[in-house]
C-alpha cells in the first residue's frame, strides 16, 4: 500500500466511468451543495485553505492562483484543464481521463462556480483517443443530465464546456501556449507578466489547472480542507498520482501519499527492478527532473521538500525507473532528441541550444566527441537557463546537468574510447 | 470541406461568443478526418468560413505535427521512440516494422498502404512499447504481437 487514497477510491470496472457509476458512488452531490448552500468565494476558501499544490509540474498553490480572479469585475473569467499530459514518462492523467472522467467534470463545475466562469475548457492531447472517448461521452452523459448548460438545477449559475483537442505539439502543455492554442493559433508561449490569471484566454483573466489538481477539487469541498490537510504532509498536504515505467517489475498509476517513503514505494509497491536487477537511478517526475541514484533515494519521502531538498522534484508525477546496466550517454540522446524535436522555436537559446546540443551528443554516440563536447553540453545548458519564455529550454538543461554531474565518467569513457563502457544498452535483460 | 459547415456551425455553440478563431484547430482535423490530409482548397475555404487570416491557418499546419498536407498511407503506423519505449523495446519496434513495410521510418509503402512514422511520448510508458495505428494504441508490443498486428489489418 502507497499511504491514503483520494482519487483511486473505487474499483475500476467496464462501466465505472459511466454517470450511472459515479452517481451511485455520491457523484454530483457536491456540486449540489455547492450550488445550494455555498458562496462562490467560500468554495476557493476552502481550496486554499487545503494547501492543495498544482499536480501538472510546477507544484504552485493551486488556490493562489484561484485567489487572483476577482470577482465581479464584470469580466468573463475562463477555465482551462491541462490534459496535455505530454512530459516523457507521465501518464497519470490518463488514469483519471479514463477512469473517472465524472469526477474531473463535477470539479470543472465546482471550479467554475467558484471562479464565476461561464465557459470551461479541457485542452487534451491530440494522440490521446480513449481518454478523449471517454471525457467526450462523459460531457454528453453530463449535459443530457442538466450539469452543464443554461441555469444549473435551477439556479443562476450557467456552465458550458469544450474539449479542445491538441494536435502534437509538447509545448502547448506550457500554460500560455495550452491558451493560444485554444485560441486556434501555433502553440507559441508568452511572456508574463501580466499573468494568465489577469489576462490569458481571449485575454480574459484565466484559470489553468491540472486534471488531477482539478479532480481534488470534489473531494476537497465535500470532506473540507482540514480532512484533506490531514492527508501527506504539512507542506505536501494530500496525495500525488505517480506514474512509474521504464526498467520496474510492476509499472503503472499508483496514488501515493505524501510522505510515503520513496524507496519503499519502488521496490516494495512496484517490485523493484525488473527481472530483479539492480537499480542504477530515477527520474522522479518527468524527464525535465533531475535523476537521483539509488544512494541518494534511500533516505527520501515522496514530497516536494524531500526531493527538492536532493536536487530534483515531484514535477508532474512521470517516475522513470533505470536499472544498473543502462547507457546514460544514450539515454540522455534520447533526452536531447525529444527536447530538439519539440523546441517551438521562438527563443534563440532553445532554438538553437536544443539543435546544437542534440548534434553533440549524436556526436558522441558515433564515436565522434570531442574532449570539450562535455563541457559545451554543459555551458549551453546554462546559457538556456532562464533566457527563453517558457521553462522548456530550463528544462533541458537540468536533466543534461543532471545525468553529466552523476555520470561524467560515462561520458568521458564514450569520448575516450569511441564506443559505450555499457555497450549502449537501454533495455535490460529479461531472465 | 463546405459539406462539413453544419458540423462546424453546431461544433460552436459550445464557445463563447466571438470565439470564431478558436475554431481553427478542430476545424482542420475534422477537414483530416474526412479527407485524409488538409487540401489548399480547404485553407482557402476555411479562412472564409472563421474569418481569421490565412497565415494563422498556415501557422497551425506547419507548427503541429499531425496535420498533413499530402495524403499518406491507409495505415498510418506511428512508434514511440522516446525514454520509457526505447527502454522496453522501441528500437526492436521500429527495426522490426521497418523490415516488414520495407519502409524507413517518414515513407509509405508503394502500394500506399502503410506509413510508417516514429513519435515522441505518447503517454503511454507504462505498457511500453506503443504503436499507435491510425488512431488506436496498440501497448506491450512484443515481436509476435507487432507481426499479428501488422498482418491483421485489412488491405
Amino acid at each position: 500500500m502507497t499511504g491514503r487514497k483520494l482519487l483511486m477510491t473505487f474499483p475500476v470496472t467496464a462501466t465505472s466511468h459511466l454517470l450511472a457509476d459515479y452517481r451511485a458512488r455520491g457523484g454530483y452531490a457536491t456540486l449540489e451543495k455547492v450550488l445550494r448552500q455555498m458562496r462562490p468565494e467560500e468554495v476557493t476558501k476552502e481550496v486554499t485553505t487545503s494547501g492543495i499544490l498544482g499536480h501538472g509540474g510546477a507544484g504552485f498553490p493551486a488556490g493562489r492562483k484561484w485567489g487572483v480572479i476577482k470577482l465581479n469585475d464584470g469580466q468573463p473569467h475562463y477555465l482551462c484543464a491541462n490534459a496535455d499530459e505530454g512530459e516523457p514518462g507521465t501518464f497519470k492523467d490518463r488514469w483519471i481521463l479514463e477512469n473517472a472522467p465524472h469526477l474531473l467534470l463535477e470539479s470543472m463545475l465546482i471550479t467554475a462556480y467558484a471562479l464565476q466562469v461561464r465557459n470551461a475548457f479541457v485542452y487534451i492531447r491530440g494522440e490521446f483517443d480513449l481518454p478523449y472517448r471517454r471525457l467526450a461521452a462523459a460531457v454528453e452523459e453530463a449535459y443530457a443530465a442538466g450539469w452543464f448548460g443554461e441555469r444549473i438545477l435551477g439556479t443562476i449559475f450557467s456552465c458550458d464546456i469544450v474539449i479542445y483537442r491538441g494536435a502534437g505539439s509538447y509545448v502547448c502543455g506550457e500554460a500560455s501556449a495550452l491558451i493560444t492554442s485554444i485560441e486556434g493559433k501555433k502553440g507559441y508561449p508568452r511572456n508574463r507578466p501580466p499573468r494568465l490569471t489577469v489576462r490569458g484566454l481571449y485575454q480574459q483573466p484565466t484559470v489553468i489547472n491540472n486534471v488531477e489538481t482539478l479532480a481534488n477539487v470534489t473531494g476537497i469541498v465535500a470532506h473540507g480542507a482540514e480532512a484533506f490537510r490531514k492527508v501527506g504532509t504539512a507542506k505536501s498536504p494530500g496525495t500525488q498520482l505517480v506514474s512509474i515505467s521504464g526498467h520496474v517489475q510492476r509499472p503503472g498509476v499508483y496514488e501515493v501519499e505524501y510522505g510515503y517513503p520513496l524507496a519503499k514505494f519502488i521496490y516494495e509497491d512496484c517490485g523493484g527492478v525488473l527481472g530483479g536487477g539492480k537499480l542504477k537511478c530515477i527520474v522522479p517526475g518527468g524527464i525535465s527532473t533531475k535523476v537521483l541514484t539509488a544512494a541518494e533515494i534511500e533516505p527520501l519521502t515522496y514530497d516536494h521538500a524531500s526531493l527538492a531538498g536532493a536536487g530534483s522534484g515531484v514535477g508532474s508525477g512521470g517516475m522513470v525507473v533505470i536499472a544498473e546496466g543502462t547507457c546514460m550517454v544514450r539515454l540522455l540522446q534520447i533526452l536531447l532528441r525529444f527536447y530538439h524535436h519539440e523546441s517551438c522555436g521562438q527563443c534563440t537559446p532553445c532554438r538553437e541550444g536544443m539543435g546544437w546540443m542534440h548534434r553533440i551528443i549524436d556526436r558522441i554516440v558515433a564515436g565522434e566527441g570531442r574532449p570539450e563536447d562535455i563541457e559545451q553540453l554543459i555551458r549551453i545548458s546554462k546559457a538556456n537557463d532562464g533566457t527563453t519564455i517558457c521553462g522548456m529550454g530550463d528544462a533541458a538543461g537540468y536533466a543534461t546537468v543532471g545525468i553529466i554531474a552523476k555520470y561524467r565518467d560515462e561520458f568521458e569513457y564514450f569520448i575516450e574510447h569511441k564506443r559505450s563502457r555499457l555497450d549502449g544498452r537501454l533495455e535490460v535483460a529479461i531472465p | 470541406m463546405k459539406h462539413l459547415i453544419p458540423e462546424f456551425d453546431a461544433m460552436r455553440k459550445r464557445y463563447p461568443a466571438g470565439a470564431e478563431s478558436s475554431l481553427v484547430l478542430p476545424c482542420l482535423r475534422r477537414i483530416q478526418e474526412d479527407r485524409g490530409f488538409v487540401a489548399d482548397n480547404d485553407i482557402a475555404e476555411l479562412t472564409e468560413y472563421i474569418g481569421v487570416p490565412r497565415i494563422q491557418i498556415e501557422e497551425v499546419l506547419s507548427h503541429y505535427t499531425q496535420f498533413r498536407r499530402a495524403p499518406i498511407g491507409r495505415w498510418h503506423v506511428q512508434a514511440c521512440r522516446n525514454l520509457s519505449c526505447s527502454m522496453r523495446g522501441a528500437e526492436g519496434v521500429i527495426e522490426q516494422l521497418s523490415r516488414k513495410l520495407g519502409i524507413a521510418p517518414g515513407e509509405t509503402t508503394a502500394d500506399g498502404r502503410f506509413t510508417l512514422s516514429t513519435v515522441e511520448c505518447l503517454g503511454s510508458c507504462g505498457t511500453a512499447p506503443v504503436v499507435i495505428v491510425n488512431d488506436t494504441y496498440h501497448e506491450n508490443m512484443s515481436p509476435a504481437r507487432l507481426d499479428a498486428l501488422i498482418e491483421g489489418l485489412p488491405k
